[in-house]
């Protein structure tokens, strides 16, 4: 449903949203809840210490139907992205990466193996483009399906097994990147084990005719709390998590972003399918010889957080890089932050100055995630 | 209490004037988690910007309402930026010694402050 005064999309469980007291802003075209009474900071520490439910129906559910096969979709998608698409293994769930042809982030995803088809999610800002780029990239190997009668549920955090098991029993068996199909009041559900907090936790895509009853269902539950955009940002903060648009875009490549990891041996060089994705070549000379500047954690001395655009300087003065992201991690306790900085000065344990309100303070490099994660592997 | 547009209130103490933020500036900004006061004994003018507050969300200035001098600051705030939220009306940031109180009449009182916010 689109607000024709604001031109604001509506989630299916706004309703849901303002009874629990959410506060609605825009944003990604809709709106959604930023917080609830409970405030970012409890959202924050409840999800870390019990179990936080969010509403992420924003983001874009695409199905990639293939009309020649698994394996020829499989490889047409390794023709827009650095990773292993062909090795995914039905069931399983994987990080990918959209690139352009100057080996820029057009988007980050996950896409999940269902068996006879690739279901992908990605961020709500880029779903049109998306779409587009899939349908012109993959029209001979694939439909492009944009789902519009879903939403997407996440529940994070130590406690999220136990909930979701009272409702999908053979969720508790899954583990980090598993993908499932489980039944709800006769619907299927979608379910992968993942998420975007640094936590153990589901990712839950539910058709709209249940989707206001499981999430009444698990909110219902003592340990279950609607978590907002607030927290949400802070919570993969700490967790090193990438937000596109802010830590990685269209110029930034995967390398100097920090997520080499999500390249596999198969497409670097010398690898059996090597290259042979949007900016291959950059990308592969930076994985071969390491990029100019690199995406590091950065830990602001004192309790003053660095928000992004917050300008890095090397202790000489030199100009070298700029916060992406940045705030104050409630589980950590102090400022956390992220940003680019020249190779030459991301190791670990410098000491850089951050430029906040005309002074330049101390800030050092510090390996990402702030908090370790505990995914269920 | 009197109050600025700015979501300040401002309190009377002898020839000294308490500044704080009000409940509802306390509320939008959401929870306080950096405080950073001005040096006792600085001179400020009017939209001077003294203090800054950081949230969870953003960060904001807060304005010196009068002209006058930073004569304490409420220290307990930088090591306890919570307290801003659990009772935004005790968390007073600094003091300004004025000549003249009157220059508090131009500000709002409680409920013209508190339809400035209905």
């Amino acid at each position: 449903m689109t607000d024709s005064e604001t031109g604001l999309k509506q989630l299916a469980l706004h309703d849901l949203h303002e009874t629990l007291g959410g506060k609605m802003v825009p944003f990604a075209g809709y709106r959604m809840p930023v917080q609830y009474p409970a405030g970012v900071m409890k959202e924050h520490l409840h999800t870390r210490a019990e179990a936080g439910l969010f509403d992420v129906s924003h983001m874009g559910q695409i199905l990639l139907r293939p009309t020649r096969g698994m394996e020829a979709l499989c490889l047409g998608f390794e023709t827009l992205m650095p990773v292993d698409v062909l090795g995914l293994k039905p069931g399983r769930q994987r990080y990918g990466l959209l690139t352009n042809e100057t080996g820029g982030i057009l988007d980050d995803l996950m896409f999940a193996n269902r068996g006879d088809h690739l279901f992908v999610v990605v961020n709500a800002a880029c779903v049109a483009a998306d779409t587009e780029h899939l349908r012109a990239g993959l029209s001979e190997v694939c439909d492009v399906v944009s789902l519009t009668d879903r939403g997407l549920l996440a529940l994070q955090g130590p406690k999220a097994e136990a909930a979701l098991a009272r409702l999908l029993p053979e969720t508790a068996a899954m583990r980090f990147m598993d993908v499932i199909s489980a039944e709800y009041q006769g619907a299927e559900l979608w379910v992968s084990r993942s998420g975007y907090t640094g936590e153990d936790g589901f990712e839950i895509s539910v058709p709209e005719t249940v989707l206001m009853a499981f999430a009444e269902a698990l909110l219902a539950m003592p340990e279950v709390a609607p978590i907002g955009l607030g927290a949400r940002d802070s919570l993969r903060l700490e967790a090193g998590l990438c937000l596109y648009g802010h830590d990685i875009d269209a110029t930034t490549s995967p390398v100097e972003a920090g997520l080499d990891w999500a390249i596999q041996k198969v497409r670097r060089t010398g690898g059996a399918r090597q290259g042979g994705f949007p900016g291959d070549l950059r990308i592969l000379h930076e994985l071969d010889e390491g990029p100019e500047r690199l995406r590091v954690g950065l830990q602001p001395e004192g309790r003053a957080p660095m928000r992004e655009g917050t300008e890095l300087f090397a202790s000489d003065g030199t100009p070298i890089g700029a916060v992406t992201s940045g705030g104050f991690g409630p589980s950590v306790e102090a400022p956390v932050a992220m940003g680019y900085v020249a190779a030459s000065h991301a190791m670990s344990g410098e000491t850089l100055l951050g430029e906040l309100r005309g002074k330049r303070l101390p800030v050092t490099v510090r390996p990402l995630p702030f908090r370790p994660s505990t995914y269920k592997r | 209490m009197k109050y600025t547009k700015e979501h300040e209130w401002l309190r009377v103490e002898g020839d000294l004037v308490v500044v704080g933020i009000t409940e509802h500036a306390a509320e939008q900004l959401g929870d306080v988690v950096f405080v950073e006061l001005p040096e006792v004994e600085t001179m400020v003018a009017e939209g001077d910007e003294v203090a800054v507050i950081e949230s969870v969300k953003a960060a904001s200035d807060i304005l010196a309402p009068v002209d006058g001098e930073i004569v304490a600051v409420n220290d307990k705030l930088v090591d306890r930026p919570g307290l801003v939220n659990d009772d935004p009306t005790a968390a007073w940031f600094f003091k300004i010694k004025v000549d003249d109180l009157g220059v508090l009449d131009d500000f709002m009182d409680e409920d013209e402050y508190q339809d400035l916010i209905g």
